[in-house]
């Protein structure tokens, strides 16, 4: 395994990361709206209060992992999606601003206004997340100058609205699932009640995108196809040379993966709490780790090329850096997950309003 | 197509970035007096501390909240608009920027958590354990972006590799781009600035309760400590300032021109205390000290110092603007060691309370400290034009090629329509809880601290 190889995963890890942890307060958000009471809302608010920002956190630290280990895709994705980006950070500056803000008053106008904000940013958030992963995965206009060269219409179509929406109806299952594990009594009750029909919505949106998107790309499954389906690309040596082990571990993930979703149902029936969360923490974690390996060794796939693709050898890093940003990575990591754990530690247990509460 | 991608792209950068710059001082200053003041909790027991530290929590989380929102924009704003200078650069410059996630953010985010939501939580040191690294946190996060902004200003340790639409530049050695020769300066100034925009802050609140009679004794300890820190920062502020005016004249010598509209190399060449520049005819107006800027560059009156004439015309930065910058940088700076310095004395004297004109300036010279930091940085950014990096990469080379003006005006117009909301949300609530003021103390009432301390270990809850 080489170095760019390595750094696949590592930013594969933090965007895996950043979408369990800032998943469940993205789906917390979606949900906002459907409690009625201010009670009910500031226990929502208050059971992503202290976790939020270090969860936004893996985000920017992949953003810089991206532009440090593949310079080329922290440019062309990001002026590619240009328009799109800027109603994302947007949406997360008013995620952001109406956790601090919105119960420092009382009128009602005020809380309903950053109730709604809160919100509607989260979904267009997750929406614009899942958008994102379906122009990747279907391709986007990348010219051989590496440049993207549609327009803000391009990333519109069909198959990238599904996935946004596939994303909302994810993020609002796992959030769900989180509320259970922070409320109880009647409310528990109620978030229970939206657990199960978040999680038939997420079903069907399962079974419609995995079906739409093996009609519309069975090259997805070239690299886990035991050899037999041909990609637009060629096979990265690694694929080639364990063809039959890497398809077998895959294939055991879509099982255990689906395994993982029932899990999330026979959980919810029996009230447990934490295993219906790390089932739902597993299937994110399946779903884009497939994502990965469909894709892999791209980060970008041209429509017009694929020899335009942007991949972890003509997008990345010399070497060298690549190298110094690995042992930067190795010192650093032991430290963000000690303290991670130690908060969520600190913060476990049911949400309750207190003096310093939102 | 009439609108230049390029204003365009620059004028969002300048704007997302001069917001953002608002509140990361406040954050990084009041930070460090929550470490003063939760310490002097810890080690006396006082709840007049603690009333203290809890109140200016809540303000510094006001401002926090809006540091963050704000700053997320700018962690991909390279990528945005500068698509072209990110492929070129990137090798090198994202590096700092993934070091200041995994080093600083993470740090930061994780114990805000017990900073804020904490107090029921954990014990008093743990606590104050938490604030300390929040500090921490905000000062390495500065430190790695001044670092890589450094870099784009004094480059260093790196080689190109490739030709034409391929050529790169690329590291050859970290630490070598870590420490650039402006590094350590440029990061000290910032910080000491940071030290005093918070410190300012704290003035102003607690002056302003002087005034309005309330709350006397926390406003009374806030004020003798947030003087204390703003003088020494102060103090300090020119001479660090006169080490990067040095090192600016070594590396940057056009930049170092404009900021004295300096046109004609010269020896016993003079520093301008107020005054203007036209760089069309070339003439410099003002109240001006002989030789002293000779003396400040070289530590000689004889020393030469390069004029603007040196370099091409179209290698001049906005001479004007960057004048006018940095020389009203240079003044707020001595005003801020005069007020404080009055200030203290005045404490020494115990006659600071009765003093209602000093207590009024204080109230609005928050705003002060705010403006030297952005006036640094435009002077310091706006210098280095046409380079976007210094030497090695103009501003207009470096767009992102496949955006649009359009788009970009757009993303402008969002950006103001949300942050003028923002900033008036940010004021609402400052002034609000300001209004609101600390908790009364009743200093015969028992504080929370000796029933909490009965409980054992680091992260025992109570329930
Ligand atoms: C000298 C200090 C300084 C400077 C020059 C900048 N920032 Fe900043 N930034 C901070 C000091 C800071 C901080 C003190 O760490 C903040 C402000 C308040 C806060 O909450 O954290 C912050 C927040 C902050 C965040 C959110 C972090 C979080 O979620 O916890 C990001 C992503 C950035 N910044 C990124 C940037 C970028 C890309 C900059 C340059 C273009 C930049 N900042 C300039
Ligand atoms: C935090 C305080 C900062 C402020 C207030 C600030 C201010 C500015 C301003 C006013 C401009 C526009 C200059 C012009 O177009 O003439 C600018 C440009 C720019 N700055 Fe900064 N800056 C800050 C920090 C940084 C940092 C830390 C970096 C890099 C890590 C940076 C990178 C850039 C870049 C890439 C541009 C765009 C190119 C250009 O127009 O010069 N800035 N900044
Ligand atoms: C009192 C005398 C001062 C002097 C002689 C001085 C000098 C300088 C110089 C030469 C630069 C430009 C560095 C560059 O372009 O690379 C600079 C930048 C800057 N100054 Fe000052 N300064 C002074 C006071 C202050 C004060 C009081 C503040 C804030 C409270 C401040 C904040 C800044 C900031 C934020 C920058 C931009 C960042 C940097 O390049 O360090 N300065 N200063």
């Amino acid at each position: 395994m080489d170095y760019q190889v390595a750094w696949y995963l590592i930013v594969g890890i933090l965007l895996i990361g950043y979408a369990i942890l800032d998943g469940f307060d993205l789906g917390v958000g979606i949900l906002h709206l459907f409690s009625k009471t201010d009670h009910d809302r500031r226990i929502f608010l208050n059971s992503i209060g202290p976790v939020w920002d270090g969860n936004e956190v893996w985000l920017i630290t992949a953003g810089g992992a991206l532009f440090a280990a593949f310079p080329d895709v922290y440019a062309t994705a990001f002026s590619g999606f240009y328009l799109p980006f800027q109603i994302l950070l947007v949406a997360l500056i008013f995620r952001a601003v109406a956790l601090e803000f919105r119960s420092k008053e009382k009128m009602k106008w005020w809380r309903n206004t950053w109730d709604r904000a809160f919100a509607i940013a989260s979904i267009i958030a997750s929406l614009l997340f899942g958008i994102a992963i379906g122009n990747i995965v279907i391709g986007m206009k990348i010219g051989a100058d590496k440049e993207f060269m549609g327009n803000f219409f391009s990333h519109l179509n069909g198959y990238s609205l599904l996935t946004g929406v596939f994303t909302v109806s994810l993020f609002m299952l796992h959030g769900a699932v989180y509320l259970m594990r922070k409320t109880e009594g009647e409310l528990q009750n109620l978030v229970r009640k939206w657990a199960f029909r978040a999680f038939w919505i997420f079903i069907v949106f399962y079974f419609v995108v995995t079906a739409y998107t093996l009609y519309l790309k069975p090259q997805m499954v070239a690299n886990f196809s035991f050899g037999m389906v041909q990609g637009d690309f060629d096979k990265h040596p690694l694929i080639i040379d364990n063809q039959y082990l890497i398809s077998i571990v895959a294939w055991l993930v879509v099982i255990l993966n689906f395994l993982a979703i029932l899990n999330i149902h026979r959980n919810l029936v029996k009230k447990n709490e934490l295993p219906a969360f790390i089932s739902s923490a597993l299937s994110i974690a399946a779903l884009i780790s497939l994502f990965a390996l469909g894709i892999f060794p791209n980060l970008m796939i041209s429509s017009i090329d694929p020899a335009y693709s942007l991949d972890i050898y003509n997008a990345s890093s010399s070497l060298k850096t690549l190298k110094i940003m690995f042992f930067v990575a190795l010192v650093g990591v032991p430290f963000v997950l000690s303290y991670t754990i130690a908060i969520y530690w600190v913060f476990r247990g049911k949400t309750k309003l207190g003096e310093n509460s939102y | 197509m009439s609108l230049d991608v390029e204003i365009l792209a620059r004028f969002q950068f300048a704007l997302t970035i001069m917001f953002h710059y608002i509140f990361p001082p406040f954050s990084i200053g009041t930070g460090l007096l929550l470490v003063i003041m939760e310490s002097l909790y810890v080690r006396t027991k006082n709840p007049v501390y603690e009333k203290m530290t809890r109140f200016w929590i809540k303000i510094f989380a006001a401002n926090f909240s809006i540091g963050v929102a704000t700053g997320i924009v700018m962690e991909f704003e390279f990528g945005t608009n500068w698509a072209t200078y990110s492929r070129y650069v990137g090798d090198i410059f994202g590096s700092p920027l993934a070091a200041e996630g995994i080093f600083a953010f993470f740090l930061e985010s994780g114990f805000l958590a017990i900073l804020l939501f904490g107090w029921d939580k954990v014990s008093p040191r743990v606590h104050l354990f938490a604030t300390c690294m929040v500090a921490l946190g905000s000062i390495m996060s500065g430190f790695w972006i001044v670092v890589a902004n450094s870099w784009m200003q004094t480059p260093t340790a790196f080689h190109i590799v490739g030709e034409g639409l391929n050529a790169r530049a690329e590291i050859t050695d970290f630490w070598g781009m870590v420490f650039n020769p402006s590094t350590v300066i440029r990061f000290t100034h910032t910080i000491v600035g940071a030290f005093i925009q918070g410190s300012f802050l704290v003035i102003s609140v607690s002056a302003y309760y002087l005034l309005k009679e309330k709350h006397y004794e926390i406003a009374r300890r806030s004020m003798r400590i947030s003087l204390i820190v703003a003088f020494v920062a102060s103090a300090f502020q020119p001479v660090l300032g006169h080490i990067h005016a040095q090192e600016v004249a070594e590396y940057q010598p056009a930049k170092l021109a404009a900021f004295e509209g300096h046109y004609e190399t010269q020896k016993q060449a003079p520093l301008y205390i107020i005054g203007g520049t036209d760089p069309e005819t070339k003439s410099t107006y003002g109240i001006k000290v002989p030789g002293m800027l000779s003396f400040l560059v070289g530590d000689d009156f004889d020393h030469e110092v390069k004029g603007l004439n040196e370099f091409p015309r179209d290698e001049w930065p906005n001479v004007s603007l960057v004048f006018q910058t940095y020389h009203a940088m240079v003044a707020l700076g001595m005003y801020f060691i005069g007020i404080t310095a009055i200030g203290i004395i005045l404490i020494y004297l115990k006659k600071l309370a009765t003093k209602k004109w000093l207590l009024k300036i204080f109230v609005i010279s928050v705003i002060f400290p705010v403006l030297a930091n952005q006036f640094g940085w435009i002077s310091a950014e706006a210098g280095r034009q046409p380079w976007i990096v210094y030497g090695l990469l103009k501003t207009s080379d470096a767009l992102s090629k496949s955006v649009a003006a359009e788009e970009v005006l757009i993303s402008i117009i969002m950006f103001m329509i949300v942050y003028i909301l923002l900033f008036f949300v940010w004021i609402y609530i400052l002034n609000k809880e300001i209004k609101h003021g600390p908790e009364e103390v009743d200093l015969d009432q028992e504080t929370d601290y000796y029933h909490r301390k009965e409980r054992l270990g680091f992260f025992t809850r109570k329930d």
